[in-house]
């Protein structure tokens, strides 16, 4: 059995009257530790999919399994590292991990314990320097460092990005892709992440999940990315595998499923 | 070495020599130009005044025979002769207790009401219209009933205290709670916050900006209406003071209490305001 699995999942919002479907037959079997990509032209409710198995939105058809459990409220277990890093602006960086791991590891760790894994896991995105500075005092990619160390401090089964490094510049954005992949590889969390990054989801994804466009879109196909880890980004610029499956998708996205809007 | 360390700190001596003056200057100038302007234009309306009213047939009295007349409560604002022949000092405490406690409760009922209104689609629907209509109604409109149900005028006037400043503060902190970003829900949602700590943890602080408006409006709102209300239900209170100067024809007493009404609602804005900043240091500048 799958460690995380989605099957038949749809999603229709109503809305004085209308209604919409944007998701339709969704199904994904992930395995533990795999690192899943999401990847689709927007609009096409990949955010969507995410916010299901996060649990902050209800699927109208089909559910959510993790480790054989239905998923129908938000927990913990599959923290969200969120698009705009959703840092509380009134707290520092410590105590915005903080919140979180003395909330999820009350009772599993003692107060020593919790503030000793506080540091730990800033010291895990290089952020202890800055623990003591409130968000709107650091920058964009140091908010969504913090943003990952708390997705992680709260040692979630699945960890689930949103489009985490979307709003960075193109170095801040390879540094943290390099930092994340080094992180998985070490902790072996399964990850699914949501992109629209094309490299991004080559580099970093054991599979490429490629949605349709909506409206009531779903998983128009299933890449595998077959390459060995630890990925060096330099060494894969002329790898025939990474250049077979960067063009995999490009051809998905830009021909067969190339945006209504865009293609006019 | 040694030479070298006492040439830096020689040319730092002469540095700071050279920089001191210079910043005082500047620094005196700066404060000059905040506190001269305000100056000015009061000893200007002093004069004015002095010259409208210098007539031995004017309505009121000059401020050189203000301070002359009302010399003894201006110098010793602590006398108490027992009952309300008290100095200034003891009206203005009465007063401000009276707004302390009344205006607290304000605060605490304004909060959680506001909270419900802002958090609850149905309580809004319900309350708000209420809510609108009842905070046009006059402060002093309210002293009779209150005086009616209480049967007292100590506590009626602080139900008048917090029945003027409930309004402000239910209505901003309802605004404040329904803009807390839907990304600080998502963050409390997945790490399981409790209502009581979400109340405590995201709402308060996400709201504080809103709230501390209302706050800062209600203590102005219940300045206003405690003076008003003490003229009515008498008793120590700077409001009964000013009555009192008017039966006996004191109209320097008078003045001499407006000028500390005024100068009280001053401080009461500015510390509600000081509090705010204090407060909502890092959540205003999200």
């Amino acid at each position: 059995m799958a460690h995380l699995s989605l099957s038949q999942v749809g999603i229709t919002f109503h809305r004085g009257g209308k209604s919409s479907e944007v998701l339709r037959d969704v199904n994904l079997d992930i395995a533990k530790g795999e690192f899943v990509s999401i990847i689709g032209h927007s609009g096409c409710g990949k955010s969507t999919v995410l916010n299901i198995v996060a649990g902050l939105l209800k699927a109208s058809t089909g559910g959510v399994l993790l480790d054989g459990k239905e998923v129908n409220a938000p927990g913990p277990d599959r923290a969200v590292v969120f698009q705009n890093h959703s840092l509380l602006p009134w707290l520092t960086v410590r105590e915005n991990v903080g919140l979180a791991v003395d909330k999820v590891l009350k009772g599993k760790k003692s107060r020593a314990e919790r503030s000793q894994w506080i540091e730990h896991n800033l010291a895990l995105v290089n952020m202890m320097h800055a623990a003591d500075k409130r968000p709107n005092e650091i920058s964009g990619g140091m908010k969504q460092r913090v943003g990952i160390a708390r997705a992680l401090a709260m040692e979630p089964t699945v960890l689930l990005m949103d489009e985490p490094f979307g709003a960075l510049d193109a170095l801040t954005r390879a540094h943290l892709q390099d930092q994340t992949m080094e992180i998985q590889q070490r902790l072996k969390n399964t990850v699914i992440m949501i992109t629209h990054d094309v490299d991004e989801a080559v580099l970093l994804s054991d599979r490429i999940v490629m949605m349709t466009n909506g409206p009531s879109a779903t998983i128009g196909e299933i890449l595998p990315v077959p390459l060995a880890r630890p990925r060096r980004r330099l060494d894969l610029v002329e790898d025939a595998t990474y250049v077979h499956a960067r063009a995999a998708v490009l051809e998905f996205l830009y021909a067969r499923h190339a945006k209504p809007a865009l293609a006019a | 070495m040694a030479t070298g360390a006492t040439l830096t700190a020689a040319r730092e001596r002469t540095a700071a020599k050279a920089r001191a003056p210079f910043i005082t200057l500047a620094g005196l100038r700066g404060v000059a130009a905040r506190v001269l302007p305000p100056l000015i234009v009061l000893a200007g309306f002093l004069l004015l005044w002095e010259v409208l009213c210098s007539s031995p047939t004017a309505g009121l009295p000059p401020p050189s025979r203000v301070v002359s007349e009302a010399w003894d409560i201006i110098i010793d604002p602590f006398y108490d002769n027992g009952g309300t022949d008290k100095g200034l000092f003891w009206h203005i405490a009465a007063s401000l207790k009276r707004v302390a406690l009344g205006f607290s409760l304000a605060v605490v009922a304004g909060v959680m009401l506001g909270t419900l209104v802002g958090q609850s689609d149905w309580a809004m629907r319900g309350l708000d219209p209420i809510f609108q209509i009842l905070r046009t109604i006059p402060p002093l409109a309210w002293l009779p009933l209150s005086l009616a149900a209480f049967r007292d005028g100590q506590p009626s006037a602080i139900f008048v205290i917090f029945i003027t400043s409930i309004w402000p503060i239910i209505i901003n902190t309802a605004v404040g709670i329904r803009n807390i970003p839907q990304d600080y829900r998502n963050v409390a949602a997945v790490i399981r916050l409790n209502p009581i700590e979400f109340f405590v943890k995201i709402m308060l602080p996400s709201a504080a900006p809103y709230i501390f408006t209302g706050l800062r409006i209600g203590v102005g709102l219940s300045w206003l209406a405690i003076v008003a209300a003490e003229m009515l239900i008498g008793g120590v209170g700077i409001g009964f003071f000013i009555w009192d100067a008017w039966n006996s024809s004191h109209i320097s007493e008078i003045i001499v209490a407006l000028v500390y009404v005024g100068l009280i609602g001053f401080v009461l804005d500015r510390l509600v305001a000081g509090l705010g900043v204090l407060v909502t240091r890092g959540t205003s500048a999200a």
